[in-house]
């Protein structure tokens, strides 16, 4: 019998540490919620788990650093993937210096445009939902992610991180216009309509 | 300390008054009078001619309620936004006429903030909540964070109560469509599939909506549509809440705004505070919607922390954000 540490609980998975043949490997388990019935509930957890598996694969494809998916469980809901060792970019973030801010947020850039080329859309944009390891970013919980070629998805899965920075880092949130220098330097469509969308977005939230 | 609240951002005008003792939140009496539109949605000028109609018999029932006289009031508080122009600027009025002839300070607060801080207020485990604010116009998870109330997600078109109230009107109910929509709700089984959209920690409606009306004009039965909705609207809400919840590392959840008197909306978040081990908490229901004694209490915070505003600055502001006030009375 494997052991199975659990190194996280959120929202709506459990993240367990566990052995998958030779490797040392994460279980994402998505857990059934009780508040809500269980035809939204089935329908939620299986359609998400196996969204995500798909995106994950697609995502590594085209060069963004996610983790490998070993096993997938589609009526439990359970992803057996790579255990990515490194730190949260949400714990360092408002210590490192600022050389080290400004390029991690270039590379944020760079890896959310690298998705968005591809038409993948991440959908929970957080730095809580990157590691560092290995001086990569990789991306992680493509839960809320979907596969999508509007200017207006993709910016709002920018805006959901301009937002995460301005609540979590507010001290750094001018920092997001790094991370939108290095979306401009590798997205292949013109950006500006992208980051003219933020805007639009910022605008329309209500009451802003 | 005693404050008189005037509340005027949309349907509601309420005059609420707060006694503060001993940091203690004491209610002294907290009247209410909705504006209901003989059809359609609320028209902004029509909505702030109830309002000026009704406020000057609302203020002496509120002091009469209270048993207090006009002399011992010690600050006058009004929301100074978000909301509607007319409406805002129906219940500022008010306020400044009244700070000016009592001679009293005045004080304008967030609307969006003082939801919050009447719970804080009231409810006495209540500490560090986040607040799942579901009304009309707004729908948003606010928690405290780094010295302000943030917003950490909100609807990206329309608010949830707005969402009921259209398809309400769309199936020809009578303003506010929740209570009723909810009635129904309890007689539906068959669960219809409906859009079910939060990006992050934002969510969406508009689509529910329009699917929901294509379920009407398919003749679907009325009280299975709405089950429908409820089922899913709620647990988005509630999920992006319990999102909040783990983001922030909170453990106390509170529910503000007029549709936390949904029963269903009320289990759902309920349960889901008891499977993540967290408190649950609910004003009670004068205090949820739109009242003046959350005005009240929000200014005697605000002015107790040394915050003061002049008459002649205090403008209304309809785009007043959650996240624009200095929280300073809180560490």
């Amino acid at each position: 019998m494997t052991e199975k540490t659990i190194l996280y609980r959120g929202a709506e998975a459990e993240i367990c540490l566990t052995n998958y043949m030779k490797y040392k490997v994460v279980q994402k388990r998505r857990v059934q919620k009780t508040y809500r019935i269980k035809d939204i509930d089935d329908r939620l957890i299986s359609t998400r788990t196996k969204g995500e598996t798909k995106l994950i694969a697609e995502a590594r494809k085209q060069g963004v650093s996610v983790p490998i998916i070993y096993d997938v469980d589609l009526k439990s809901g359970i992803i057996t993937m790579e255990y990515i060792e490194g730190k949260r970019i949400k714990d360092i973030f408002n210590y490192l210096n600022k050389k080290e801010r400004i390029d991690i947020c270039k590379k944020i850039g760079v890896n959310i445009a690298k998705l968005h080329n591809n038409d993948i859309i991440h959908g929970d944009i957080t730095t809580s939902n990157m590691i560092l390891a290995n001086d990569r970013i990789h991306f992680i919980d493509f839960g809320l992610g979907e596969k999508n070629n509007e200017i207006e998805t993709k910016g709002v899965d920018l805006h959901v991180l301009m937002e995460a920075i301005d609540s979590t880092h507010s001290k750094y949130s001018d920092y997001f216009d790094y991370v939108i220098e290095g979306y401009k330097k590798e997205l292949k469509e013109n950006a500006n309509l992208v980051i003219q969308k933020i805007e639009d977005i910022v605008k329309r939230g209500r009451y802003r | 300390m005693i404050c008189l609240g005037i509340e005027g951002t949309a349907h509601s005008i309420g005059v609420g008054i707060i006694e503060n003792n001993r940091r203690k939140c004491i209610v002294l009496s907290n009247i209410i009078k909705i504006y209901r539109p003989k059809q359609g949605g609320i028209h902004p000028r029509e909505a702030a001619n109830h309002h000026a109609i009704h406020l000057a018999d609302l203020i002496k029932e509120s002091i009469n309620v209270a048993g207090v006289d006009f002399n011992k009031i010690d600050l006058i508080s009004f929301s100074q936004g978000p909301g509607l122009g007319p409406c805002l600027r129906t219940a500022a009025t008010a306020a400044r006429a009244l700070s000016l002839s009592l001679k009293k300070p005045i004080m304008g607060v967030n609307h969006c903030v003082a939801h919050l801080e009447i719970g804080r207020g009231t409810l006495d485990e209540c500490k560090d909540p986040v607040l799942l604010y579901t009304s009309g116009a707004n729908t948003q998870v606010i928690a405290f964070a780094e010295g302000k109330y943030r917003v950490f997600g909100e609807t990206l078109d329309i608010g949830i109560g707005n969402c009921l109230d259209k398809f309400g009107r769309k199936i020809g109910l009578e303003f506010p469509c929740g209570p009723k929509i909810e009635k129904l709700a309890e007689k539906g089984n068959q669960y219809l599939e409906l859009p079910y959209s939060i990006k992050g920690m934002d969510i969406a409606f508009s689509g529910l909506l329009t699917a929901s009306e294509q379920y009407y004009q398919k003749n679907k039965r009325l009280e299975d549509i709405c089950f429908s909705i409820q089922e899913t609207t709620f647990a988005a809400l509630t999920e992006i809440t319990e999102r909040a919840m783990a983001h922030t590392d909170k453990d106390e959840v509170l529910l503000g705004g007029g549709v936390a008197s949904n029963k269903r909306l009320r289990d759902m978040v309920h349960k889901m505070a008891e499977d993540r081990g967290a408190r649950f908490f609910v004003p009670s229901k004068d205090l949820c919607i739109d009242n003046g004694a959350m005005i009240a209490w929000l200014g005697i915070l605000m002015y107790n922390n040394g915050i003061r505003l002049k008459v002649e600055e205090s403008y209304i502001d309809q785009r007043f954000r959650t996240d624009m006030v200095d929280v300073s009375w809180r560490d």
